[in-house]
């Protein structure tokens, strides 16, 4: 595949896309406009893209399928109760929506939102040289805004289910959540499609988490192969706050999660675990930043993957540790099993510490399932299938282990048994 | 129990095994002990269908079934049982959990039902005490963090719960102070009966001084070259391995 063919200017893949009628900062749009002018998209030559190739998804002109089909969206719902908000090829379908009235919680669409309230929309957003981001802003078609009041637990789930459901079709979302101080809450990202082909999904998250505030975010991310979605969630970290983040990834043609924590106060905690499970011809690619910019802090961060079949995989972890930020303890680990020989993974574990009192780890291993354990099962009376399933689910365990919200852990487990014959 | 006629394995185009006969009757314990490279591992790994192995010649007849013809686990759900030399440590997998499904997975092939958890935690805690394993050990990750002594005894604890007609301990007595030998051994004698049959595989006497073989066999170049009662051992352990050497040779 020659780079040549991933030379190709923004404009004809934006050419169906309508400028956003969305009330954002004036300064936002004309930046990404003037962002993504004369642009290409990247190639494997941009360190950012190195074993992620772009190629099919800039050959597409996806269009815009606004009015949603009204596919019935209840079997792609992980939660029974709550709040919901389904967005079928980037609008909101209000018949499958359901929200209910939390006190101290606050859902609104973007379009029905005042310029005011949408002021510090792409604040956190960097636009420079991050071509999604500014398709994101140019082309919005519409946003989510959640606001957690101060001192406000949220017990019901809070859901978003983002729905492909036509062919060559793009959906542009933006979600702005901000949690008050002390207040606590968990929110639900499901992303899937049905009868949707070669159509993109490009969702960017801004969430910023008050002091002394805990945050779980929690994605599943199931598009069937043959579509794409570009992911981002910039987070910003106030003093004494926790933000947790699982990213389940089960299918898809070509998956980026781009996640950026900016712990800007003392005594945070921050969680980023991912599993990713994988075959076919799907390529998942985890990219994540942990900013520590002040002292006495934990981050947890551990990404597995099982890649079978002709899939690859790509984790690019950093963890900065500033200069005054005394006191860090991170640690970050990514593990692999390649179950063939053509399935293939870059993993690239980076530290960057400017400080000098932290502990600090970083590792990363890829293998094939281990032969002997194997063996060893079958030697007991358990099939080969079961012995490999087996070992599998004990590894992918460690990180799906982690998240404790049962109706998201069924969820997970039924497409598992789904795709892959699993029973967990 | 198992009749083995003329059987020649190899591994990477090496010849082990040279031709070897060996018939247990069910209600015995017989014993194989050898010098090293005799081929004792390759045995065991054999019976257990090991793929490194090719077996190039012979028979192996398992209570009327062709063994050889079988997969690992097939073997397993007949009725054999190898307890390893080596216990493999598999992390996130808990011992029960592996032992419900080998169990499951072993009466689904025989026409049983599966086992319901009730009984299943029953048959834990009553085979667990056989072997004086820590129950909450059971309910760890299998060998995971086991020190030798507990790995072995997880070994004969997998046994009881499996009931095999067939049982070989491949080196059991390896590594073990006296105090888990004697735990160990006690299991075994404990799990023996009329219907079933053992195969312990050791270089050294000492374990047969508590399990107690029916017949020594000593394993030399790939085949075996004497058998005896249980004094054989003791003759064995007093005079090493080198007279067998030189007998061998001499003929």
């Amino acid at each position: 595949m020659s780079e040549t063919q991933t030379d190709r200017t923004l404009s004809a893949f934006t050419k169906h896309l309508r400028q956003t009628e969305i009330s954002l900062p004036a300064h936002l749009i004309n930046a990404s406009l003037n962002e993504l002018a004369g642009k290409s998209f990247p190639t494997t030559r941009t360190e950012a893209w190195k074993y992620t190739r772009l190629t099919k998804l800039s050959k597409l002109s996806p269009t815009l399928a606004a009015h949603h089909d009204g596919i019935n969206s209840t079997p792609f719902a992980i939660h029974s109760t709550g709040n919901r908000v389904v967005i079928e090829n980037g609008a909101i379908h209000m018949n499958a929506t359901r929200f209910e009235t939390v006190s101290g919680l606050t859902i609104k669409r973007f379009s029905e939102c005042s310029a005011e309230e949408l002021q510090h929309v792409g604040g956190m957003l960097s636009l420079e040289n991050e071509l999604f981001n500014a398709m994101n802003t140019a082309y919005l078609q519409e946003g989510i805004l959640v606001q957690i009041a101060d001192k406000a637990q949220i017990n019901s789930p809070i859901e978003l289910i983002h729905l492909l459901s036509k062919v060559e079709c793009a959906a542009t979302i933006r979600v702005f959540i901000h949690v008050g101080k002390f207040a606590k809450a968990a929110l639900t990202m499901g992303t899937w499609s049905a009868g949707a082909d070669q159509s993109i999904l490009n969702a960017v998250s801004e969430i910023h988490v008050g002091e002394g505030a805990h945050f779980t975010l929690q994605k599943l991310q199931c598009e069937e192969e043959g579509n794409f979605q570009i992911c981002t969630e910039e987070i910003t970290q106030d003093k004494d706050s926790v933000f947790t983040m699982h990213t389940v990834t089960l299918n898809g043609t070509l998956v980026r999660n781009n996640v950026r924590v900016r712990v800007n106060g003392t005594n945070c905690e921050t969680n980023l675990y991912g599993a990713y499970l994988l075959k076919g011809n799907q390529h998942t690619d985890n990219h994540t930043v942990i900013d520590h910019m002040m002292p006495h802090c934990l981050s947890n961060e551990l990404y597995k993957g099982v890649i079978d079949e002709q899939a690859t995989a790509v984790f690019n972890g950093k963890v900065f540790v500033r200069k005054d930020a005394q006191k860090i303890n991170a640690f970050q680990s990514n593990g692999n099993v390649l179950m063939t020989d053509t399935a293939s993974v870059n993993s690239k574990p980076e530290l960057e510490i400017y400080a000098d009192d932290v502990k600090c780890s970083h590792g990363s291993t890829t293998g094939q399932l281990d032969e002997e354990a194997v063996f060893y099962l079958q030697s007991r009376g358990i099939s080969e299938r079961s012995a490999r399933n087996l070992l599998v689910e004990a590894f992918i365990g460690e990180v799906l282990d982690k998240n404790d919200n049962k109706e998201f852990v069924a969820k997970t487990n039924a497409i598992l048994n789904e795709r892959f014959g699993w029973e967990r | 129990m198992i009749t083995i006629k003329n059987l020649h394995a190899s591994i990477d185009g090496k010849e082990i095994l040279k031709g070897l006969n060996l018939e247990v009757p069910a209600g015995q314990v017989h014993a194989i002990m050898g010098p090293n490279g005799a081929g004792k591992s390759t045995l065991a790994s054999v019976l257990a269908g090991r793929e490194d192995y090719e077996v190039t010649e012979g028979s192996v007849d398992f209570d009327g079934a062709d063994l050889l013809e079988l997969s690992t686990e097939d073997r397993a759900r007949e009725g054999m049982f190898l307890a390893f030399q080596y216990p493999v440590e598999i992390p996130g997998v808990s011992n029960v959990n592996f032992l419900r499904t080998a169990l499951n997975e072993i009466r689904e092939y025989r026409g049983q039902e599966a086992i319901s958890a009730k009984d299943f935690m029953a048959m834990v805690r009553e085979k667990s005490a056989i072997v004086e394993l820590d129950p909450k050990l059971a309910s760890r990750a299998v060998n995971e963090g086991f020190s030798g002594g507990e790995k072995k005894r997880n070994e004969i604890f997998q046994m009881a719960m499996l009931e095999p007609k067939l049982a070989i301990l491949d080196e059991t007595d390896s590594g073990l102070d006296i105090d888990a030998l004697r735990i160990v051994a006690n299991g075994v004698n404990k799990l023996r009966s009329e219907k079933n049959a053992t195969i312990v595989i050791t270089h050294y006497q000492r374990l047969l001084d508590y399990i107690i073989p029916d017949v020594v066999h000593v394993l030399y170049d790939g085949r075996i070259v004497k058998s005896g009662p249980k004094e054989l051992a003791l003759e064995l352990e007093e005079k090493g391995y080198d007279w067998i050497k030189a007998e061998q040779e001499a003929k």
